[in-house]
């Protein structure tokens, strides 16, 4: 499965369209890591436990799309978004969507 | 004498702010300009197609985030800022600093692919609430795009 952000794929056709798919995940970190973030908010600098949240959060995003895109017969996804949203103190939802497409050399 | 030991909880705080903050802001930049003259000769661009001559490369979608905090001293400073109305120096090197570091965070990933050049690059920024009440919390930057991966030399 190819995942890109662009919309054409170089060396490929589109032979098929097949909408949009998307995957979304909401995600908190424990109240003791909530914490340690508000102390970090007096001394600033990187809240690497937030960073790896996201990261990860992200991929599952990505994957759940992946899955729904293969589900479909896609064999790529393009032109791929991703959307950030804080939904509550410490809980922000990630929303990755593109367009399933088949591709086939040309 | 409650208020007494307010203001000095206060004043504690914002000494704190001061110096860790602009500490790990120093230290932060130094990194920044060291790894953006490592990482230099991997090109970013925000071309929706890739260049002709780069037809027959593969793409793969690469990303770089990073979370942020405020440190109190900024939060200060803005709020006295915002009374006044302006720029607000201590948030534009905040995000600038985040926004930097997610680049090079990408650009990290696209160099480890073996690429060279990252089209369609884009930068998204959203907040992250920490304990920083009415204040901006926590930034996160995200930044992705599409890293043009060599194919491997016929053999």
């Amino acid at each position: 499965m190819l995942i890109t952000n662009i919309e054409v794929v170089p060396g490929k056709r589109v032979k098929q369209h097949l909408g949009l798919v998307q995957g979304s995940t909401v995600r908190a970190k424990h109240a003791g890591k909530d914490i340690m973030a508000g102390f970090k908010n007096v001394f600033g600098g990187e809240l690497k436990s937030y960073t790896e949240l996201l990261q990860e959060s992200r991929q599952e995003a990505v994957d759940r799309m992946t899955q729904q895109a293969s589900a479909i017969g896609a064999n790529a996804v393009v032109n791929v978004r991703f959307a950030t949203s804080t939904i509550a103190a410490g809980a922000s939802e990630i929303l990755a969507y593109g367009t399933a497409v088949i591709l086939e050399d040309r | 004498m409650a208020a007494l030991i307010q203001l000095a909880v206060f004043l504690l705080l914002l000494l704190t702010g001061y110096f860790f903050g602009r500490r790990a802001e120093a230290r932060h930049y130094q990194t920044i300009v060291e790894r953006e003259a490592q990482l230099g000769h991997i090109l970013l661009s925000s071309e929706r197609l890739p260049p002709p001559e780069l037809l027959h490369y593969k793409g793969s979608l690469v990303m770089g985030n990073v979370v942020i905090s405020v440190d109190y001293f900024k939060v200060v400073a803005a709020a006295l800022r915002n009374l006044f109305g302006g720029r607000i120096a201590a948030y534009e090197s905040l995000l600038d600093r985040a926004r930097r570091e997610a680049l090079l965070r990408m650009q990290q990933e696209a160099e480890a692919l073996g690429a060279e050049t990252i089209i369609n690059t884009k930068l998204e920024t959203s907040r992250v609430s920490g304990d920083a009440g009415k204040g901006i919390g926590s930034m996160e930057v995200l930044a992705y795009g599409t890293a043009l991966v060599p194919p491997p030399p016929v053999t």
